[in-house]
């Protein structure tokens, strides 16, 4: 029995929500069959030098972030850390995209869009090194907390951005999550709410080939992951991941358009994760090195490096400056992060609850006992060696 | 495949060290071997052999229908194995950290633990859910979670931890042996420890349910599991200087809870510290201490004490030793047990 012949079905519609005209055709929602590029095409002469050179001085600065931060995990100063070399474009991009009232809702790996956005880069760095789960104020600078539960953020960039939009406030919620999140039930239940609340949100996915070990093939049977869209009635678009211009471009677009109270968009640059999963992760147990190669030629900084030197915007002069820059970046992450923080342990129970209860009260008390117990043997063994 | 198959296969000859990450290993080779009904399935277990390499091989030797990598989705996952085990298969699913679980509550609560009740006995679920969980490995925020009590809180599952290579062997194979579905709770910080077990003469397949004095003492018993037992053998030797000569008792399984051993050891001890690093409000702790008064009241020389983690959102990793009982806290109760009734 197919679905028209159940009694009183074809005439179901669903109820619409005010001032909305539901989609009959699907057509416009559907993305393109190839990633929207710019870099190497004509299209690229109509680009705003200015911005090209701006992208081009944050991917520099992106790729040293990336290199410090896993250097910074060989020498013990990180307990992790999630590259995202290769993916500097979608990052960027991401964060340059958004007005100051916007907000962003990074996962785990975003920390080179929270830092592109303005976050200070040792704040970025606190989950990681393990001294805070969150060392920024969100609500200050408009990045949610970095979550590490996949997809888990994204149902909050919706509720955010239709709060905003129910205030009457013109801010729009971009909200990342990789290739495999998107199998998770929450990745499906956001964009359904958003769709159906219309709301200011960009979903951005960076599809970087790879969930830890998983490849694409085996987390998803779509034509592509944009085609996800289609199916809860928004817009899906395909963008060449490393191309930084045509990121910028789509999500641009797609910011505008939520801007405009037309609704969310999803977003699926085609990346490349240059780097193992983490430092912790060995990739040669998944993937073979000639395809780190092939990809190694479509390198996102080289792309604009090589359409900017081409138009005679960058020189020699212009590339060695912004390697310099950032190395005085990477310089001063290095240095900062090569400092202990200074913990104090009893802000163990500081934030719990607005008001700490009777029960977290004693339990401070029993901890403070026993750090002055600790702190009295360590005096007298000090005292002792001094003797 | 039935419980008793599983537990009778008893050999002991133990040879070189391993560590429990390779126990459980071939827990779940020998169980694939013998029982072609038995499927893992999980994020990452083909290929790469699991975050922690638990799966290791096991793809090459059985198949990828057999060791099955996933799409990303825990409720899907534990969705699935629940359908695989309607038509007769034993599921055993990997979920990669314990805080990432919690996407498949729903259907660990309603349809796993249910299952069996709801079609009267007709359909009962041989699921085993293998949850590496627990602190003291430095994990960023949602590594470390200790979420025994929910599972305890839920009829319809076993909740069982080994702390022992050898338990990691045996009760392992025999939580996917069981036609009840079995929420098997890793001790991940325990993933390394090594002892004499030889993979080629695996230990004792012990039955789900009884726990294990592996320390005979008179004077105090600790009860604890999983993670908290090195910290508790440590600080029964520690407390001697003291002493103290002190039981200690490993629970092995949380559900069904062997009310039988820990009060056979309390009434000879007359005192009892639980120890885990869940928090204690809300508890494991509070559940063993109940069921100790109600049994032992009256051999009892002072209340049942808890030594447990803060009742806190885990910490970040560079506080987390601040946060996990340690020997000391466990040494302090233990003072503490000289109860006078004015204190
Ligand atoms: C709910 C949940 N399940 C499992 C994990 C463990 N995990 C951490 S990263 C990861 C792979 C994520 O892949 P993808 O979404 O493609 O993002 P990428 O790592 O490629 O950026 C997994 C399985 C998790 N963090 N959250």
């Amino acid at each position: 029995m197919t679905v028209q012949e159940l009694p009183g079905a074809a005439a179901y519609r669903p109820t619409p929500p005010p001032a909305w005209k539901p989609l009959t055709d699907p057509a416009p929602l559907l993305p393109d069959p190839e990633p929207y590029r710019v870099l190497g095409t004509d299209a690229a002469a109509d680009a705003d030098p200015e911005l090209l050179l701006r992208l081009y001085a944050e991917l520099v600065r992106g790729r040293r972030y990336n290199a410090q931060a896993t250097a910074l995990t060989k020498q013990g100063r990180l307990a992790v850390y999630p590259s995202s070399t290769g993916q500097e474009a979608c990052e960027i991009a991401a964060a340059l995209v958004l007005e100051e009232r916007d907000w962003l809702f990074p996962s785990y790996r975003d920390t080179l869009a929270a830092v592109a956005r303005g976050l200070d880069p040792v704040e970025a760095l606190t989950l990681l090194r393990g001294d805070r789960h969150t060392g920024y104020d969100p609500r200050e600078h408009r990045i949610a907390p970095l979550c590490t539960p996949l997809a888990t953020q994204l149902p909050h960039a919706v509720g955010l951005a239709h709060a905003a939009r129910l205030k009457g406030d013109d801010v729009v919620a971009l909200a990342m999550v990789g290739d495999g999140g998107t199998s998770e039930g929450d990745f499906h239940e956001a964009l359904n709410f958003a769709a159906v609340w219309r709301a200011p949100v960009v979903f951005l996915v960076q599809n970087n080939g790879f969930a830890i070990s998983v490849p694409l093939a085996k987390q998803t049977a779509a034509p592509s992951l944009a085609h996800k869209a289609v199916g809860y009635g928004m817009p899906g678009r395909l963008v060449d991941g490393n191309d930084a211009v045509a990121v910028h471009q789509v999500l641009g677009e797609a910011v505008a358009r939520a801007r405009r109270g037309e609704g969310p968009t999803l977003v699926e640059a085609v990346t490349y994760r240059m780097d193992a999963h983490t430092n912790a992760d060995d990739a040669t147990r998944y993937r073979v090195d000639s395809e780190v190669e092939t990809w190694r030629a479509h390198d996102p900084v080289k792309l604009l490096e090589r359409e900017l030197t081409g138009r005679g915007l960058l020189g020699e002069d212009g590339i060695e400056e912004a390697r310099e820059a950032a190395e005085r970046m990477a310089a001063a992450l290095r240095e900062r992060m090569n400092a202990d923080p200074v913990l104090d342990p009893m802000d163990l129970f500081s934030h719990v609850y607005t008001e700490q209860t009777g029960q977290l009260r004693e339990q401070a008390a029993r901890l403070r006992a026993e750090l002055e117990a600790e702190r009295d043997r360590h005096d007298d063994h000090g005292a002792e060696a001094g003797r | 495949m039935t419980t008793a198959a599983a537990t009778t296969g008893a050999r002991t000859a133990k040879t070189k060290p391993a560590t429990m990450a390779q126990a459980l290993g071939r827990a779940l080779r020998d169980s694939m071997a013998e029982d072609p009904a038995v499927h893992v399935l999980g994020e990452d277990v083909g290929t790469l052999g699991g975050v922690f390499r638990i799966t290791d091989g096991l793809a090459k030797e059985f198949g990828d229908d057999r060791c099955t990598d996933t799409p990303l989705a825990e409720a899907g996952i534990l969705g699935a194995a629940v359908g695989m085990a309607m038509y007769g298969l034993r599921p055993v699913v990997e979920m990669q950290f314990d805080a990432f679980a919690y996407p498949a509550f729903e259907q660990l609560i309603s349809h796993v633990a249910k299952m069996r009740n709801r079609t009267g006995g007709a359909m009962p679920l041989p699921i085993t859910v293998r949850v590496p969980y627990g602190g003291g490995i430095g994990g960023v925020e949602h590594h470390s979670d200790s979420s025994e009590a929910y599972y305890m809180a839920t009829p319809g599952l076993h909740v069982v931890t080994p702390a022992t290579v050898d338990d990691a062997y045996g009760l392992l194979r025999a939580s996917i042996a069981s036609d009840d579905p079995v929420v098997f709770l890793e001790p991940k910080r325990l993933y390394w420890s090594k002892a004499d077990w030889s993979p080629d003469a695996p230990a004792d397949v012990e039955p789900i349910g009884r726990a294990v004095v592996r320390r005979p003492g008179r004077s105090a018993t600790l009860i604890t599991y999983g993670p908290s037992l090195p910290v508790c053998l440590e600080a029964a030797e520690a407390a001697v200087a003291e002493g103290w000569d002190l039981e200690v008792v490993d629970l092995r399984s949380l559900v069904p809870f062997d009310d039988e051993t820990v009060a056979a050891s309390v009434r000879r001890t007359g005192r009892a510290v639980v120890v885990h690093e869940s928090t204690g409000f809300g508890g494991p702790g509070g559940e063993i201490a109940a069921r100790i008064t109600e049994r032992c009241f009256h051999h009892l020389e002072a209340p049942v004490l808890r030594v447990a983690g803060f009742d806190i959102p885990y910490p970040p990793p560079m506080l987390e030793r601040h946060h996990l009982p340690g020997v000391d806290r466990v040494l302090d109760a233990v003072a503490r047990l000289q109860w006078e009734a004015e204190g």
